[in-house]
């Protein structure tokens, strides 16, 4: 029964990291480049929409606060990031960091470093079956739909859109795209918003278990930097995958070994794939052209 | 259609192109010829907007494009294969088609020219959900040349298109260029190693060397001068 | 290691001054400044490792806090539960304690470049300090509140009003100058240059007989004991112990020191380690002239060390040490594109940061490059 609760939580808790590598996997496949900001940028959107929540909106005007302010930051961010797009990894890593500090210091000055609560939009006690209670709550089915359906959402986009043909296009041949009338660096903000809306949802749905502060999603980037490692870093169908996967692992070592080495549990996690299958789960053979 | 003006153009020290005037008539095919790094490519790359050119001018359809991005050239009906087709492997066969005629946002103009597409090169068709990886050179150069089609250029640049087809299929493939511009007025400018294929179907030919133009003559008068031929086109 | 005995001697020389300097200025200050000398003295130490690593072995690490939190912690623990030993010893037991660490570290990393690098580092960097907190290790580690740190006096000889700030600076001084020695030897040893040369083209460098995976791994290591070094001497100066003094902002501001001062750069190291101390301590001064909330002049250094981070990556790629350098060369039109004081040449920076298009320096580049 425990082995059973573990993995419902397990998915709830993965569901969410797989919205987040899957916005670490966008940027990537759309500039090389690894979101560092992508838990700071949660925590902006996150505090958008506590702050729209303090002001009497309803749960779901501050969600949608959210995600704007996702695309608009989203947007902001990449343009920021262009000076240092295909350049040597080290500058883009830098200045993403650079954001993400930025972000946290700004948070704190706005908000203070006390963590807030955020109010569910659902019941967070288990569901019951039966006299035993399931840890997993109409939150975390909440969660998990709300995940499975922008994945869906972006795979229909990028499948069977022209805007998002042409963003695959702009990621996997980007000079190529350009002879062919596309605008490269619109696909590209395009991708970063997309990115930034992705990652601000996924903050809002895991809020209520983290608590709103500007430190408290720093793990969020580990795990969701794990989870979209474990599927391949270009791969949007992996990150999800991975996600759901690390979700279970971690919740087995919450279970067994104690909520306090879940962060390592996942650096563990993170360290034996980059050792095993660098590449990730679906990694796909043959490199970047331009 | 074309027109090009002492058009310089620099990687770091080298002077790439060094100067170079050129005219091409609408409704023809200009053959660009030369040896190794005389400039070839580096001429179409400048045209197309892939570099910028360290000075001169490019005119398309009378209006300077000097500089401008390739995106921003497209819309005005240029078209451009560039060296190495550029095939977007990930993509399927039929989406990397699409992604030529996305530009115009015209689904009933797009649906008609994937028709006229599979239509010119049937084996595209037999293929259109397969990835593009899978594809052999010869199809790949169709579809490279099927997907700058779909956007309905009006000026078409090629970068050694019979590189690496076996013979026969590089001729078909110049037999397609030469059927565009007789029946649709394409203009066509065409670098190419192989001199004496692209003589055969070209209206003017081009040699340049050292990022200089050394020859700009009608093809058949190319052809026929000997000295020029050994000297610069090997044959 | 052989090195030319004329750069070991210059070495030697800026040891000296250094340490007599460091007297010089400890003796004529208030205690509370040596304070602050002695957090910029362990500071620098981190700080120099950390450039040594991601400087001039090219390797990103965002992990050099938690190598900080190993030493802390070993210090910890040695001086509480033998506060017999000497504090010599606690401090170089601590410090292999990082190294060994390091060593773990720097194997798992050795085959992981760029973003992945900093990904694992980073997870590291969160990871780390919360085993502190961990229900098993509770009891030994101190929890959340960490341990209280015995704090050595100093030796009677000196006196029986001798400072404890003061000695602590001198300890944490000379610390400093004996790292900076070492790294500085090391930068112009063959192990040095095998790292620039990993850095700059690993294939080649593989090719020409260096042992790549040694050479990231003992760039590690080198690095790892800095940070623990640096951490032992923080638990010293401080007292105390904490995961809350080991947050990824430490890491991230060390790496921001270490971007200000130019990567690779040792002299740099300690310029950006004198701002990353000295700068709250300003802001605090000011914002409490200015009447600012606490929460605002709080996070104002790093809203600060944010921008720093991004404005000099875009603008300077060979951070502010490289543009003095630039500065000087312009002033000076004949002038070498070798540094003269050992530390990482322009060249070095230049390959490690430089945006492509911002500089073309095409010979060492390897040939101008198609645009």
């Amino acid at each position: 029964m425990r082995f059973v609760n573990l993995t419902l939580a397990g998915v709830a808790s993965g569901s969410i990291y797989a919205a987040v590598a899957l916005a670490l996997v966008l940027i990537w496949r759309s500039t090389r480049i690894v979101n560092f900001a992508q838990g700071g940028m949660m925590m902006v959107t996150t505090f958008v929409a506590y702050t729209v929540g303090q002001h009497g909106g309803s749960y779901w005007l501050a969600l949608a606060a959210a995600l704007g302010a996702g695309a608009v930051l989203g947007a902001l961010a990449e343009l920021l990031v262009r000076p240092v797009e295909g350049g040597p990894p080290l500058n883009a890593v830098i200045v993403t960091l650079g954001l993400l500090v930025f972000l946290q210091a700004v948070a704190g000055m706005i908000f203070g470093g006390t963590p807030r609560s955020y109010s569910p939009a659902f019941s967070i006690g288990g569901y019951l079956i039966g006299d035993t209670r399931l840890l997993f709550s109409p939150a975390d089915l909440f969660t998990l739909l709300a995940v499975v359906t922008v994945t869906v959402a972006l795979a229909v986009l990028f499948r069977r859109t022209a805007t998002g043909l042409r963003m695959r296009a702009a990621a996997f041949a980007p000079e190529v795209a350009r002879l062919l009338g596309v605008r490269v660096s619109r696909t590209l903000t395009l991708g970063w918003a997309l990115a930034a809306v992705v990652g601000a949802l996924a903050g809002v749905l895991v809020a209520p278990s983290i608590f709103v502060g500007p430190n408290t999603f720093d793990a969020m980037l580990v795990f969701g930097f794990t989870a979209a490692v474990i599927g391949g870093l270009d791969s949007p169908s992996g990150a999800v995958v991975g996600g759901l996967l690390l979700g279970l692992a971690l919740s087995y070592v919450s279970g067994y070994a104690g909520s306090d080495v879940v962060t390592l549990g996942a650096l563990v996690v993170l360290v034996v794939v980059l050792m095993i299958r660098p590449a990730g789960l679906f990694a796909r053979r043959g490199g970047r052209r331009v | 259609m074309l027109d090009v003006e002492g058009l310089q153009t620099r990687y770091g020290a080298v002077r790439a192109l060094d100067g170079v005037d050129l005219s091409v008539r609408s409704g023809s095919i200009t053959a660009v010829l030369g040896a190794n790094g005389a400039g070839k490519t580096t001429l179409l790359r400048t045209v197309g907007g892939l570099v910028r050119p360290r000075a001169g001018t490019v005119r398309l359809a009378g209006r300077d494009v000097s500089g401008w991005r390739p995106e921003d050239l497209v819309p005005l009906g240029l078209g451009h294969v560039p060296e190495g087709r550029g095939i977007v492997t990930e993509l399927t066969v039929e989406e990397n088609l699409r992604l030529g005629g996305l530009w115009r946002r015209d689904r009933r103009g797009m649906r008609r020219g994937l028709e006229e597409v599979y239509g010119l090169f049937p084996p595209l068709a037999s293929r259109r959900t397969q990835a593009a990886e899978t594809l052999s050179g010869g199809e790949r150069q169709m579809l490279a040349l099927g997907r700058a089609l779909l956007g309905r250029p009006t000026l078409l640049l090629l970068d050694e298109p019979s590189l690496g087809l076996a013979p026969r299929v590089a001729a078909q493939i110049m037999g397609v260029l030469r059927r565009l511009r007789d029946d649709t007025g394409l203009t066509v400018v065409l670098v190419e190693q192989n001199a004496r294929s692209a003589l055969s179907i070209a209206d003017h030919g081009v040699v340049l060397s050292l990022g200089r133009v050394v020859a700009d003559e009608p093809a058949d008068v190319l052809a026929a001068d000997e000295r020029l031929r050994h000297a610069y086109l090997g044959f | 290691m052989p090195i030319l005995r004329l750069t070991l001697l210059r070495h030697l020389g800026w040891a000296v001054a250094g340490l007599v300097g460091l007297y010089l200025l400890t003796s004529n200050v208030e205690p509370y400044r040596d304070l602050q000398i002695a957090t910029i003295a362990y500071t620098a130490i981190a700080a120099a490792g950390l450039t040594l690593l991601t400087g001039t072995s090219g390797q990103i690490s965002l992990g050099q806090g938690a190598f900080m939190a190993v030493g802390a912690y070993t210090t910890a623990v040695l001086l509480e539960h033998r506060p017999e030993w000497p504090l010599g010893l606690v401090v170089l037991l601590s410090t292999v304690a990082a190294a060994v660490v390091g060593a773990l570290v720097g194997a798992a990393a050795a085959r992981l470049r760029g973003p992945y690098l900093a990904g694992a580092t980073l997870a590291f960097a969160v990871g780390l300090p919360a085993l502190a907190d961990y229900r098993g290790l509770r009891h030994v580690l101190g929890g959340a509140n960490g341990l209280v740190v015995a704090q050595p006096p100093p030796p009677l000889s000196l006196g029986e009003t001798f400072p404890l700030e003061r000695w602590q600076s001198w300890i944490a001084g000379c610390c400093l100058v004996i790292t900076l020695f070492l790294l500085a030897n090391l930068q112009r040893s063959r192990m040095g240059r095998n790292m620039r040369a990993v850095r700059d083209d690993e294939i080649a460098a593989a090719l020409s007989g260096v042992d790549v995976a040694r050479t990231q791994v003992l760039a590690f290591v080198v690095s790892a004991t800095c940070g623990g070094l640096a951490g032992a001497l923080l638990a010293v100066v401080n007292g105390l112990a904490a995961p809350g003094a080991f947050p990824l902002a430490l890491s991230l501001s060390l790496l921001t020191a270490v971007i200000l001062g130019g990567l690779g750069s040792l002299a740099g190291a300690v310029y950006g380690a004198t701002v990353l101390v000295l700068v709250p301590g300003w802001l605090n001064n000011l914002a409490e002239s200015l009447g600012v909330a606490r929460n605002v002049y709080a996070n104002l250094p790093l809203a600060l060390y944010g921008v720093v981070l991004v404005v000099v990556m875009i603008g300077f790629p060979h951070g502010l040490q490289g543009g003095v350098r630039r500065v000087a060369r312009w002033l000076r039109p004949d002038g070498s594109a070798r540094s003269r004081d050992g530390n990482a040449s322009r060249a070095d920076v230049t390959r490690v940061t430089t945006v492509p298009g911002t500089e073309s320096d095409s010979v060492l580049r390897g040939g101008p490059d198609g645009d």
